[in-house]
């Protein structure tokens, strides 16, 4: 008999998402990978600001709410205060990929020893869907409402490409939670960027593809469909960087 | 107890932090306080603790944010220009009630300025640290020696407080050399910390540092039960020195190397028969409003020196409810004034009022 439970490392909190949000997926993959790993009571989570900003009533264990995209910087203050502890954050595209960017890249050159959670819905959910970094060209949203135009506004960030070039990190993987078989592969993901901290291996990023019905303007399974579609063309699935297969070659 | 030892202002001030048991410093180069950073980074390798170069000043108060919540003691420094790029960092722990420790060794400004020192951000130190309702304490030394020592009280103050103290020295203080003696780490207070985020253990509810509040009521409640809190501050760490008031009727008030010029001049003053004297704040804020007061009955009248175009000159109005004239002997972008300056200063102000 199978026992659906939720996992330890998230509270009785109500989420505050939308329908058909996929936030809620991912809290769950990272509370589980946090319960498997036994890790809930020396784990310090960093909220972002943006839709998950509430994060630190979801999780657990100790909570602490970032400014808007220097949560890697504040990871890196508590890490560096207490390497025992396990530290991650997570924070959406508009946080990790644009004002926060600085952050995002000088952390993972320094290959802090510290978990990234990234967020990629393409769109600024808590402020009613403006363009985003990673909004795809041609997309419509609040502040880009005759479609995103690259000869305007440049092109989308490719976080796990662009950190990839550098020496730094350890880990980077693109995975995505709109089915199964990609929520499968994400919990996968989400483990090893926790894991790699246990064994202090350094610097580990999961972009989450996720998606953002209501300021898409879809219904839930448009929005996945979406992905499939549209957001996984442009930001393809894998393992961008993995330094431990690299030692093993 | 421990030797004199002859050093700069800025290596007192990171020797200090690291007696007051500070383990872990983040920065960026700006001039003139990088000695300081360079200072950290010899010694804290050796000692256990962090030195680290961040990316921006942004980078760096938001990982004095993350030790900070940890319960750790951490500082970062910088001058002018750093201070205002830090000043999102210096909401955000104020908002979430977080002691640090923060220097600013000023230069002048506005925009890049120059780097000669300054006064000139007394208003961003005293009045608009930041966004939204908050204070800083900020510490004005006008020796090496006030510079080790109020950078100790600024670490016990902050944890006692939870709460931000800021060193406010300028160029001038942060370059030059004096004996100091650093106080041994045995007579440092420390406090308990059973907020900070060290992990539950799963043996507590988690702790949550936090700065958002959505519901006005209860915004509005932190912020009363937050100035409740200045308000002790206010009656309690309120500092100043007062040099030849007894019998002064013409009275200097000014802060750090402005305190150490004026007090040339007054002495100066005093040999050709003017009786001045002088109020020096060691803490800008609290600004020592009751001595100010007490001083505008007795006084003829008083005079700001600043190295700004005027920016305390405003608290002393206020604390002496506009009682008495307030004249103006000022430099600034860089410049100081010789005490032969404020000596005409005070001629004129005594002899204005004949």
């Amino acid at each position: 008999m199978i026992v659906f439970e939720k996992p330890k490392s998230l509270t009785d909190a109500p989420l505050h998402y939308c329908p058909g949000c996929t936030h809620g997926i991912v809290h769950r993959l990272v509370a589980q990978a946090i319960d498997e790993l036994g890790i809930e009571g020396r784990t310090i989570g960093i909220a972002p600001v943006g839709c998950s900003v509430m994060a630190y009533d979801y999780f657990a264990c100790d909570m602490v709410e970032a400014s808007h995209g220097r949560a890697p910087a504040v990871a890196t203050g508590i890490k560096r205060a207490d390497p025992s502890k396990i530290v991650f954050t997570y924070q959406g595209d508009g946080d990790l990929a644009s004002i926060g960017t600085a952050e995002t890249v000088h952390s993972a050159t320094r290959n802090e020893n510290i978990t990234v959670i990234f967020i990629n819905n393409a769109i600024y959910g808590m402020t009613g869907g403006q363009m985003a970094p990673t909004s795809l060209p041609g997309q419509v949203t609040q502040t880009s409402p005759y479609g995103r135009d690259p000869k305007l506004c440049g092109y989308p960030v490719k976080v796990c490409e662009m950190l990839a070039q550098l020496e730094g990190p350890e880990y980077l993987e693109r995975v995505a939670v709109n089915n199964v078989k990609n929520i499968k592969k994400a919990q996968a993901a989400i483990k090893k960027a926790f894991e790699n901290q246990i064994n202090n291996k350094g610097f580990s990023l999961v972009e989450v593809i996720s998606s953002c019905p209501t300021n898409w303007g879809m219904t839930p399974q448009e929005a996945l469909k979406w992905i499939d579609d549209n957001m996984i063309p442009y930001y393809p699935l894998g393992v961008y960087k993995d330094r431990s297969n690299e030692e093993e070659k | 107890m421990t030797d004199k030892v002859l050093m700069k202002g800025n290596e007192a001030i990171a020797e200090a932090a690291i007696k007051a048991g500070c383990r872990h410093y983040f920065g960026y180069p700006i001039t003139p306080q990088t000695e300081i950073a360079a200072y950290m980074a010899k010694r804290m390798p050796k000692i256990g603790g962090t030195f680290l170069q961040a990316e921006s000043e942004l980078a760096a108060i938001n990982m004095v944010y993350g030790v900070s919540s940890t319960g750790k003691r951490v500082m970062t420094s910088s001058s002018s220009p750093g201070i205002a790029l830090k000043s999102e960092g210096l909401s955000y722990l104020a908002g979430a009630d977080l002691p640090a420790f923060v220097v600013n060794v000023q230069r002048g400004g506005p925009g890049l300025g120059g780097i000669q020192p300054s006064q000139s951000d007394y208003f961003q130190a005293t009045k608009a640290g930041g966004h939204g309702d908050f204070r800083m304490i900020v510490l004005a030394p006008a020796s090496v020696q006030e510079m080790a020592d109020l950078t100790i009280k600024g670490f016990e103050l902050a944890d006692k407080y939870r709460m931000t103290s800021m060193i406010l020295a300028d160029g001038t203080m942060g370059q030059m050399m004096e004996p100091v003696e650093i106080k041994d780490n045995t007579e440092i207070k420390t406090v308990d910390k059973p907020w900070a985020v060290t992990g539950t253990g799963c043996k507590r509810e988690h702790n949550i540092i936090n700065s958002l509040y959505l519901k006005p009521d209860e915004l509005e409640k932190g912020n009363f039960e937050r100035f409740e809190k200045y308000k002790k501050v206010e009656e309690n760490e309120t500092m100043y020195e007062e040099f030849m008031m007894d019998d002064a009727e013409i009275c200097v008030v000014a802060f750090g190397i402005a305190a150490r010029v004026s007090q040339n001049a007054i002495v100066e003053a005093r040999e050709q028969g003017i009786k001045a004297g002088m109020i020096r704040p060691i803490t800008l804020w609290p600004f020592p409003k009751k001595p100010l007061l007490a001083a505008a009955d007795r006084v003829k009248k008083f005079i700001s020196v600043e190295l700004s175009m005027g920016q305390m000159i405003e608290d002393i109005e206020l604390a002496i409810r506009c009682k008495k004239p307030v004249e103006l002997c000022n430099r600034t972008g860089g410049m100081i004034p010789s005490p032969e300056e404020v000596l005409a200063k005070i001629k004129e102000a005594n002899g204005g009022n004949n």
